[in-house]
């Protein structure tokens, strides 16, 4: 539903887009931000979406408040109708109108298209909006990232989601609550292959292989693991994984250092576009609708500074609801690509968002899912995240995982938000999923952990 | 002619000369036209001006003018322009030289009057000298908790040993008959130490000061790769995430540039201090 409606203009149908040219509310939004009309002015808006409420309330047939209003004129029915509505205090309670503890933030992040509802939220001014003054600060790797949120360098910042589970955790760095306010991305990362590499297709072909990943402690370096393992190679004996920065694996596999990597795009696509990989595969092909990224900060954060981080949590929604929108994306292509973010070639950036890319092997392919950006952090994907540290010996002897899970993964935070923001939100926190057609249990993490043949856990 | 304006005509020929071989070099080539799949050919950016191959002359030469041309320009925390980003990095080094500089100096003095003090910590300076400044990254982050404070930290103990050597060493070898003289005159400790030690020792100071601000200029890349945000560090690293050689080039050049202008600045102090027995 559009805020932008006046629900006192009789020629306006409520439920519909502001101009008529579209078919819903959300494609004239972001139509009308791609054409940088978007309201600015978040007061008017909400202050519009409340009267449409109760106006709707009102008359709950359209046509009846149209008529009324015809017959008494906008002015008076509004003047008539805020004598017995209380539209101000309706206003105070719908924005949680306290001050901002903390206006000028830092928001750190790696240049990968998995951020783009933070980085987009910059420039076209989605923060700024919510009364914000952020830097979004590019920083060199995830090892820079995890330092300097424990240094507090940053407010928030882009995690890979395991992250915040292991530095919650302790693992690999000193214990310090962090909290996972929304999953950035879905999707969009890929194996990347050294083009010499054409006719080794099969991963039972790789023995030797070395590869990179992002970070330990990230989703690639687990579904790395999982596919070559699901394939008879043990990961850490048959293949060797190493930690090579998101922007640097271009580099390297240029070099010749790597043969390949499971790593976050643009660099998928880059390495394409400078013809020295091709695209093995999609990690959409190994579990459609993985997270990847995370947006998050400590719980200190969270407890001290609660409207900041509220505005915050709308600011990265608002940006997370037009990055869905397929309609949206070159123009976020466009806003990301300049140096001061991504700094790539518009057109490797476009690939990946649309979808529609060049594989490397002379193919263009259409998956418009290659990346999606769904903001719901679901628990049970920390306890999947969970159950993969523990069998590749990150984490030793019993882990409770719900709790876990649950103390990290703000789900009913982020449920509460999107739903205020008419996003729809799923009821349950946790879900069954597959991964390589085997299916996930949430409730029953241990069974799942016993059922692979490779494993370091005893 | 003149020795130097040979030397200089030597220069320029061995310049046209890497030039002409870096042009010979990276001569375009004809790549096949396999134009089977427009739209393929498109997505990869066939026709556009990519990345790929070593860039050429005339490519470094319009970045330099691009980026010279507006040195200042300040696109947001993540795009600064060459002016700001070289004005971040002298600070640096400015700052971790200048507190190695008042750390260096002064107790570079005491170690080299006592001959028992160097020898006990000779060991210590040994195995600290050669240590690389990426080895104290992550010590540094760790426990300083300041990322900017940290490049400082690693520029200091990275500059600091070069001076301590040289000032001790210069310090110690003071020659005994001047020391003599000025205990024969009764000059109290203070004013030896200002008035005879120091300008006696004063060249081989410089020269350790001199070499510590190149070890400094080289190690504030480093440093900036790794901890990002700003500096020309920082600028290499962006645009090799980009593989853009052609601005890697350009900042080497630069680099090369700024280190050289710190050295001959060094060079003329040094020069200052010299004498003449």
């Amino acid at each position: 539903m559009s805020g932008l409606n006046n629900p006192f203009d009789p020629d306006l149908r409520l439920g519909a887009c502001t101009c008529g040219q579209h078919a819903s509310a959300a494609e004239h939004d972001a139509a009308a931000a791609s054409a940088g009309v978007l309201g600015n002015d978040t007061e008017a808006m909400h202050r519009r979406v409340l009267a449409s409420a109760a106006m709707r309330a009102l008359f709950p047939r359209d046509d009846t408040r149209r008529r009324f209003l015809r017959a008494v004129g906008g002015s008076t029915a509004f003047a008539a109708i805020a004598s017995v509505i209380p539209f101000g205090a309706l206003e105070a309670m719908a924005q949680e109108k306290g001050p901002l503890e903390k206006k000028s933030l830092k928001i750190g992040f790696i240049p990968i298209t998995c951020a783009t509802p933070l980085i987009m939220a910059h420039p076209l001014g989605f923060y700024r909006r919510q009364g914000l003054e952020v830097d979004v600060v590019k920083t060199a790797g995830w090892a820079l990232i995890r330092d300097k949120m424990l240094n507090k360098e940053y407010d928030a910042t882009h995690f890979l989601s395991p992250m915040p589970v292991a530095i919650s955790m302790g693992v690999g760095s000193t214990a310090t609550p962090m909290n996972v306010a929304t999953i950035q991305n879905t999707n969009g990362q890929a194996i990347t292959l050294h083009v010499k590499h054409k006719e080794k297709r099969d991963p039972k072909q790789w023995t030797g292989f070395k590869f990179a990943v992002p970070f330990d402690y990230s989703m690639h370096n687990f579904l790395l693991r999982y596919y070559v393992a699901e394939r008879g190679l043990d990961p850490d004996k048959d293949i060797q994984i190493r930690v090579v920065p998101p922007p640097e694996m271009v580099a390297n596999l240029r070099a010749g250092n790597i043969d390949g990597f499971l790593g976050p795009d643009p660099f998928n696509q880059r390495a394409v576009y400078d013809e020295v990989g091709f695209i093995h595969m999609l990690t959409k092909e190994l579990w459609d609708g993985h997270p990847c990224c995370a947006f998050g900060t400590s719980a200190q954060f969270v407890q001290e500074n609660p409207n900041t981080f509220a505005a915050l949590y709308r600011a990265v929604l608002e940006a997370a609801k037009m990055a869905r929108d397929p309609a949206s994306r070159p123009l976020i292509a466009k806003v990301i690509s300049p140096a001061a973010y991504l700094n790539q070639p518009e057109t490797v950036v476009e690939q990946v968002l649309t979808g529609k890319y060049a594989d490397g092997l002379g193919a263009v392919k259409s998956d418009p899912n290659r990346i999606d950006f769904d903001p719901f952090p679901w628990q049970s994907m920390a306890v999947w995240i969970l159950t993969q540290m523990k069998r590749w010996g990150y984490i030793k002897g019993d882990v409770d995982y719900k709790q876990i899970a649950e103390r990290v993964f703000l789900a009913t935070e982020a449920r509460k938000r999107m739903t205020e923001m008419g996003m729809q939100a799923p009821a349950t926190s946790y879900a069954k999923f597959k991964v390589l057609g085997k299916e996930f249990d949430p409730s029953t993490p241990d069974k799942y952990l016993a059922g692979f043949a490779i494993k370091r856990t005893a | 002619m003149t020795e130097s304006l040979r030397a200089a005509a030597l220069s320029l020929f061995f310049l046209a000369l890497i030039v002409g071989a870096w042009h010979l070099a990276t001569l375009p080539k004809e790549t096949a036209a396999a134009a089977a799949n427009d739209e393929y050919a498109k997505l990869m950016g066939k026709g556009a001006k990519k990345s790929d191959g070593f860039p050429t002359p005339v490519q470094v030469g319009e970045a330099i003018v691009k980026n010279l041309s507006q040195p200042f320009y300040d696109n947001g925390p993540n795009d600064k322009g060459i002016g700001i980003q070289l004005a971040y990095s002298l600070g640096r080094v400015g700052a971790g030289y200048l507190i190695a500089c008042l750390v260096a100096i002064p107790l570079g003095f005491l170690i080299g009057m006592s001959p028992l003090l160097y020898k006990a910590l000779d060991p210590f300076i040994q195995v600290l000298k050669p240590i690389s400044p990426l080895a104290w990254m992550p010590l540094a982050l760790y426990t300083i908790k300041d990322s900017s404070i940290s490049g400082i930290f690693v520029i200091f103990i990275c500059s600091v040993w070069p001076m301590l050597i040289n000032t001790a060493y210069g310090v110690g070898a003071v020659r005994r008959d001047w020391l003599n003289v000025a205990r024969t005159l009764e000059v109290k400790s203070i004013r030896r130490a200002f008035q005879v030690i120091l300008p006696a020792a004063a060249p081989t100071i410089l020269t350790g000061m001199r070499i510590s601000i190149g070890i400094a200029w080289l190690v504030i890349v480093a440093a900036e790769m790794l901890v990002g945000g700003t500096g020309i560090g920082y600028f290499v690293w962006n645009e090799w995430n980009n593989l853009n050689l052609t601005n890697v080039l350009f900042a080497i050049l630069m680099i090369g540039v700024v280190g050289m202008i710190l050295d001959f600045v060094f060079a003329r102090f040094q020069k200052l201090v010299t004498y003449v027995e």
